[in-house]
């Protein structure tokens, strides 16, 4: 068993909007793989740079061919440079996406920091599919905290390609309640859609005008990283069909997808829906692999969104193949109340956490 | 780029033969538990986590999201995942 990872330290998504808003650090975010070595796995940071369906075998960016009876593909996302007219790899320093973890974190929080009381930021979303539903209101909630505490006579413009977004209708109570004012929402029939960016100026142009920012956050369409074009798994729309039983790709077989990269019907784009993913497919390459047939599986996703430290919300939902798609499992899953004490908010902020420190230690041990 | 298997190779064998639903339940719960808020699931016995799941999926007992989770699950499904947990005791 071979791990290939490009990076020596993953930098986990999950909670770095709060290092966003300056609530966490980006050192909480960091982990290794060390701790998988002792596993009987051998963990290879490099690059994939080709893969030979034919040979079935891997090649790395030092060369180097690795075999394969199963390759498992989890690649995450690409952030698409080519999507919105203006917005290249280049514009990031000055808009920032914030969307991969990492450097590009701390600079949306420096520039935050370093913003006049009074300025405007402006975050622009886009629709879907995209890496985590919920994540861009999360990011629009705690930036709002961080506004509050720090320069209360500042505002924020969220932008948004949609109509509609995951958890809506507690995003906007709470919006409502904690930063009164503060957030203005403008969904695509108002103007939302992005049509094109000036980084000098950072300015998001759009159907209905123009918006001037102090900070702009620029979360751009995406797809599936390179990678999976490189094994041919990804079809037109950029993401990867797959079996929901196993796994398999439906374009290459031998290879399994999963994660953001793949088209998983009802599931989102999530670290919790990946991880159900990758338990479900690893036992299914166990099952093929001894010429089992897999059990049709179910799978379980909980994405929280925290609107303020102490403030989480959540969606829930069950999935199960069916019409060879995730879909949800009627009358399960669904969003937190909308009626609920504010120590009910307290504890799924609670949650939260936990699941945070449960799945990393799970992943990395 | 496999990343994302990483953290259950390990059990992947013990999890080969584990009914559906019971692999996703470790995205919160630890099996021995630990620092942590979420019940581990290993110390309950399988007459624990059945009663448990009935009283969450009827709304007799509260919750924030087992509810919602439970919901989506047979009584039958329910049954096999919680001998499942009391026997196996995977890591
Ligand atoms: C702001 C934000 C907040 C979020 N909050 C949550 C949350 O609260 N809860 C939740 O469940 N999810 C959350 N998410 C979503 C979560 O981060 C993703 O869904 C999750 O990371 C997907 O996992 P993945 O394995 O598919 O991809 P990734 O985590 O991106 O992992 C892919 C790995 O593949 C490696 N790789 C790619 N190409 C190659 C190659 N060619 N060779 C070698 N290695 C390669 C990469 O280096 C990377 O380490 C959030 C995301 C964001 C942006």
């Amino acid at each position: 068993m071979t791990l290939v990872e490009a990076n020596s330290t993953y930098v986990a998504c999950p909670f770095s909007n709060a290092v966003i808003a300056g609530l966490r650090e980006l050192d909480q975010q960091k982990f290794g793989y060390d701790r998988l070595r002792g596993n009987g796995i051998d963990v290879v940071h490099r690059k994939v740079t080709a893969v030979d369906t034919k040979s079935r075998s891997v090649r790395l960016d030092d060369g180097k061919q690795l075999a394969y009876d199963r390759l498992v593909v989890a690649p995450g996302i690409d952030l698409r440079f080519d999507a919105i007219p203006g917005y290249t790899e280049a514009s990031a320093e000055a808009m920032p996406h914030a969307w991969k973890a990492g450097e590009q974190t701390l600079l949306l929080r420096r520039q935050l920091e370093a913003m006049n009381d009074g300025g405007v930021v402006v975050m622009s979303a886009p629709a879907n599919p995209f890496r985590c539903p919920p994540g861009p209101y999360e990011r629009a909630s705690l930036i709002a905290h961080y506004l509050k505490t720090h320069k209360p006579r500042s505002k924020l413009i969220l932008l948004d390609a949609k109509d509609a977004f995951s958890k809506q209708k507690l995003f906007e109570a709470a919006w409502k309640e904690l930063y009164p004012g503060m957030i203005e929402w403008v969904s695509l029939s108002f103007g939302g859609q992005v049509t094109r960016v000036e980084p000098a100026t950072r300015t998001f142009i759009t159907e209905f005008g123009t918006h001037k920012a102090d900070v702009a956050n620029v979360i751009p369409p995406q797809r599936a990283a390179a990678v999976a074009a490189i094994a041919g798994v990804a079809d037109q729309t950029g993401w990867c069909p797959v079996d929901p039983v196993t796994f398999e790709s439906r374009l290459q077989p031998g290879i399994h997808v999963l994660g953001d990269a793949i088209i998983a019907g009802g599931m989102p784009k999530s670290a919790f829906a990946a991880n159900s993913q990758a338990r479900v497919c690893a036992a299914a390459v166990v099952d093929l692999l001894r010429e089992r047939t897999p059990a049709s599986p179910k799978l379980i996703n909980t994405c929280y969104s925290l609107v303020a430290p102490d403030y989480g919300i959540s969606i829930a939902g069950v999935y199960q193949p069916a019409n060879g798609l995730l879909t949800d499992v009627p009358g399960a899953g669904g969003v937190s109340p909308m009626e609920a004490p504010k120590s009910f908010r307290a504890q799924e902020a609670t949650y939260a956490d936990a699941w945070f420190k449960t799945i990393t230690r799970g992943v990395f041990g | 780029m496999l990343g994302a298997i990483t953290g259950v190779i390990a059990p992947a064998l013990a999890m080969a033969a584990s009914p559906p639903g019971a692999a996703s339940c470790l995205g919160c719960h630890t099996v021995n538990g630990g620092d942590n808020p979420v019940p581990p699931i290993g110390a309950l016995e399988a007459e624990q986590i059945v009663s448990a799941m009935q009283a969450f999926r009827t709304g007799a007992r509260p919750a924030t999201v087992m509810d919602r989770v439970a919901k989506g699950f047979s009584d039958e499904e329910i049954k096999a995942i919680a001998q499942w947990y009391a026997s196996a005791k995977p890591k």
